[in-house]
């Protein structure tokens, strides 16, 4: 484990001022997206804001970081009620954010990113001075190293966090606020950057306030834990004294445990008998390589092979092949070399071999990937089957009466939020269009082939145990699942068998039963 | 032979006279895409500019106010575009096409009077002054705007690597959010993005107009302006490659008229499409359904 120097945290003079919330309560229109919260984080300690998505935590930061204001309540830095009406505010009381989605702009080098996010960038930069100033600030004063003159495109997603919390200690924030800062590290990365974190608020030089929805980061990393619940408080305390039921309890509400329960049992349940090679090899992926957007190979001489009735995970950071590796078996990228086989038949994804296959993807970003979001929900589920009767007359003419009718029972089923069959599917939450083409994949045919891409993502508690349970079934009826994901607790879940891909290749394989988690973890940051 | 050499010099010539208003244009937009947008209505700048640069030199008696207020004129056309270009559901790319056709309609509306009278033009520098050969004299009057020209690319590469405006143009055009976040405003920095890219392409056309051929016509552009931002593509967006970008295409525009000056008549019409094919090919070349542009401002094309 690397360790900041000593004489290095000496030099963080200015300690952290303590930060309050006193009944912070923010509407837009009607709504009340945080009502009455309040909060302290006393100097050099850890505040966990834990909570599901659309609870409220993202709305609280943000009224501290001053990009909307409070409509009531009060901030107190170092015990003074300050205004934070602009992100600028926030930055004068020594207030930085971290951001989950990164700041950096990838055509810059982390130097001229590192200056641009000054304050007071001069009118014009003499970049000897500026690089010379920055390296002094990496030999002395920086608790981790990252490379000043590389493209931020060129780091690694544990890099650039780095980057972004470096760029928060250059300009001299002391409290720093971490929105889900290892969503996209591997364990190993997370790990490290988070004790880096706690060593740094241990010696009193810096207070965080973290937002996360993972147990495991509360409990090993923070000193207090505020949960929200719809916009209102659900509970608050050291996190000494607390459990992680009690967490959750108050994380989902009273109705959790009836919710989760009967779901549970079919994510974990019955496992096929059968051992894997007497079943039949649904999909061949023969030494497949892939060019990404940049004409440089992402995916390298990838061969797997997936039999009817099992999940087969393939675990990895973002970034790594996984997006090209799926645009290729959904035939929006073309392959560089290598070859598909279904059923021991070559599959070139043309609409008569998704028929003849039922070979159905579940991209990530569906409403990007997988949709036509101007159409309507009934239009969208239909895509799979609108030219076959009775949707479509001589294979030509659509009946828009028989698409709707059709769309009714699976809106019903799958419990899509919608105002109707004919509301446009990108006026739908992230939830509800997932839902869709869970839908439109699942349910139109005796499916064969199922591959998805992060179905969670993003995704609240309920919906996850949705798609798991649908995935599950699929699995029991079998159907051959490919199930791409860089949560790993995603895949240790539903998984029968995992890879783990690591810069484009295949670099490990395990049945979950016995996997390791510390094991895939070095697998996925490349040094297995 | 030495027919070969007069060739040679007339294309050299040619690609400095013929290169000024590409690089003009060139920069213009290489500045604007910078910032995260594309402006199609450089080619309506560049007609009104050629108008208002005549217009107002043969009304002043002057040249260089002429260029002034082609400048200003680029400049509130910019500010048109950047204005649409921002509204919300618009599309940079149908508002370019609808201003190019604006700027060209109006140049051609208010430039009607102006087709027959005379304005003074812009001197040329006689900078081949020392030689009794006629066509070297002729190959080397060079016009001042064009040393402007190279000024602003070297300018513009400084500009945009080591000044805050610099930076904070190529942060709105590469990472949108990462701009928002550091509290750029993009609105802004688009905005003068625009207008100074749209105030160059303008001087472009002052330089059409007042100075090579030196005339205001309606074809005076041959859709000049257009191919500028294909150039912009082929120099990776970055303004020292425009220059060179610029130079090129203006070598390839006089191929046609060298040849017939030296007696060659085989293939005029054939050889004036040079500069045409040449954006074709480039075009080709530089585009792939397999890999996006290497240099490519991330933001271009994505409606953010």
């Amino acid at each position: 484990m690397t360790l900041i120097p000593p004489e290095n945290l000496e030099r963080f003079t200015q300690a952290p001022a303590s930060l309050e919330l006193y009944r912070i309560t923010k509407k837009f229109g009607d709504f009340t997206a945080a009502d009455e919260i309040s909060l302290t984080v006393p100097p050099g300690t850890v505040h966990a804001l834990l909570g599901e998505n659309g609870a409220g935590k993202s709305t609280l930061v943000k009224c501290v970081m001053g990009f909307h204001p409070a409509t009531s309540g009060e901030i107190m830095v170092g015990g003074h009620v300050q205004e934070i009406q602009h992100p600028s505010d926030a930055r004068k009381y020594g207030i930085g954010m971290v951001y989950q989605h990164f700041t950096l702009v990838p055509s810059m080098t982390v130097t001229e990113n590192l200056v641009l996010s000054r304050p007071d960038v001069p009118a014009a930069v003499n970049w000897k001075q500026e690089t010379a100033r920055l390296e002094e600030f990496m030999a002395t004063e920086a608790p981790f190293k990252v490379p000043l003159h590389k493209r931020a495109s060129e780091l690694a997603a544990g890099e650039k966090q780095k980057t972004e919390i470096l760029k928060q200690l250059y300009l001299k924030s002391r409290i720093l606020i971490l929105d889900e800062p290892t969503s996209v590290l591997t364990p190993a990365e997370a790990t490290e950057v988070l004790a880096l974190l706690r060593q740094m608020t241990v010696a009193g030089k810096l207070s965080i306030i973290i937002i996360t929805h993972k147990f495991r980061e509360v409990f090993s990393f923070a000193d207090d834990v505020t949960v929200l619940r719809r916009g209102k408080l659900a509970g608050q305390g050291k996190v000494k004294e607390l459990d992680r039921d009690t967490l959750a309890a108050m994380m989902m509400g009273g109705a959790s445990e009836a919710k989760r329960a009967p779901s549970a049992p079919p994510a974990t349940g019955p496992k096929p008998t059968a051992p894997a090679s007497t079943r039949r090899t649904a999909l061949r992926v023969k030494q497949l390589s892939v060019l990404g957007d940049n004409g440089i190979t992402a995916v390298k001489d990838v061969s797997f092979e997936l039999a009817a009735g099992e999940v087969l995970g393939i675990a990895g950071v973002a970034g790594n092949g996984q997006r090209e590796l799926m645009e290729v078996l959904g035939g929006q990228r073309p392959a560089a070399s290598g070859t598909l086989e279904a059923h021991d038949q070559p599959y070139r994804g043309t609409r008569r071999d998704i028929l003849t296959h039922q070979f159905h993807t579940l991209p990530e970003e569906p409403l990007r990937n997988a949709c036509a979001p101007m159409l309507s929900v009934a239009e969208n589920i239909a895509l799979r089957t609108f030219d076959q009767p009775p949707q479509a007359r001589w294979k030509w003419l659509l009946n828009f009466r028989a698409i709707r009718k059709s769309a009714l029972p699976l809106i019903e089923a799958y419990s899509i939020k919608t105002r109707g069959p004919d509301t446009p599917i990108r006026d739908l939450s992230g939830g509800n269009v997932q839902r869709a083409i869970l839908a439109r994949e699942l349910s139109t045919r005796p499916i064969k082939i199922l591959v998805v891409s992060e179905p969670c993502f993003g995704l609240d508690f309920a919906a996850t145990d949705f798609v798991h349970q649908k995935i599950t079934e699929a699995r029991d009826r079998g159907v051959a699942v490919l199930v791409v994901s860089s949560d790993l607790d995603e895949l240790l879940k539903i998984t029968d068998r995992l890879l783990v891909m690591s810069g484009g290749t295949i670099t490990y394989e395990t049945p979950t039963a016995t996997a390791d988690v510390a094991v895939i973890g070095s697998h996925m940051a490349g040094h297995g | 032979m030495e027919s070969f050499w007069l060739v040679t010099l007339a294309i050299l010539a040619g690609a400095v006279r013929g290169g000024t208003p590409f690089l003009f244009v060139s920069l213009g937009e290489c500045l604007t895409e910078k910032s995260g947008k594309i402006n199609l209505g450089q080619e309506g700048s560049l007609l009104a500019g050629a108008m208002t640069a005549y217009a107002v030199s043969h009304h002043s008696g002057s040249p260089w106010y002429g260029v002034l207020a082609a400048m200003g004129t680029g400049m509130a056309l910019g500010l048109l575009f950047a204005w649409l270009a921002q509204l919300p559901r618009t599309n940079d790319i149908a508002v370019g096409i609808a201003l190019m056709l604006f700027g060209s309609g109006i140049a051609f509306f208010f430039g009607k009077p102006y087709i027959q009278p005379s304005a003074p033009l812009l001197p040329g520098i006689p900078l081949g002054a020392w030689s009794s050969s006629s066509q070297i004299q002729a190959a080397l009057r060079i016009c001042p705007l064009f040393f402007l020209g190279l000024l602003t690319a070297f300018f513009l590469a400084w500009f945009l690597r080591s000044t805050r405006w610099g930076l904070q143009i190529r942060a709105a055009g590469d990472q949108p959010s990462a701009a928002r976040a550091l509290g750029i405003s993009l609105k802004s920095v688009r905005t003068w993005a625009a207008m100074a890219g749209s105030g160059l392409a303008a001087v472009g056309g002052s330089y059409l107009s007042l100075y090579y051929p030196g005339a205001w016509t309606e074809a005076i552009s041959g859709g000049q302006g257009l191919m500028a931002v294909a150039l912009v593509i082929f120099a990776r967006w970055d303004p020292k490659m425009c220059l060179v970008a610029s130079l090129l295409f203006g070598g390839a525009q006089s191929v046609g008229p060298a040849l017939q000056a030296a007696g060659i008549q085989t293939g005029y019409y054939l050889w004036n499409a040079s500069p045409y094919v040449l954006t074709l090919i480039v075009m080709i070349i530089t585009c792939s359904t397999k890999k996006s542009l290497a240099g490519a401002p991330g933001a271009l094309a994505t409606g953010e």
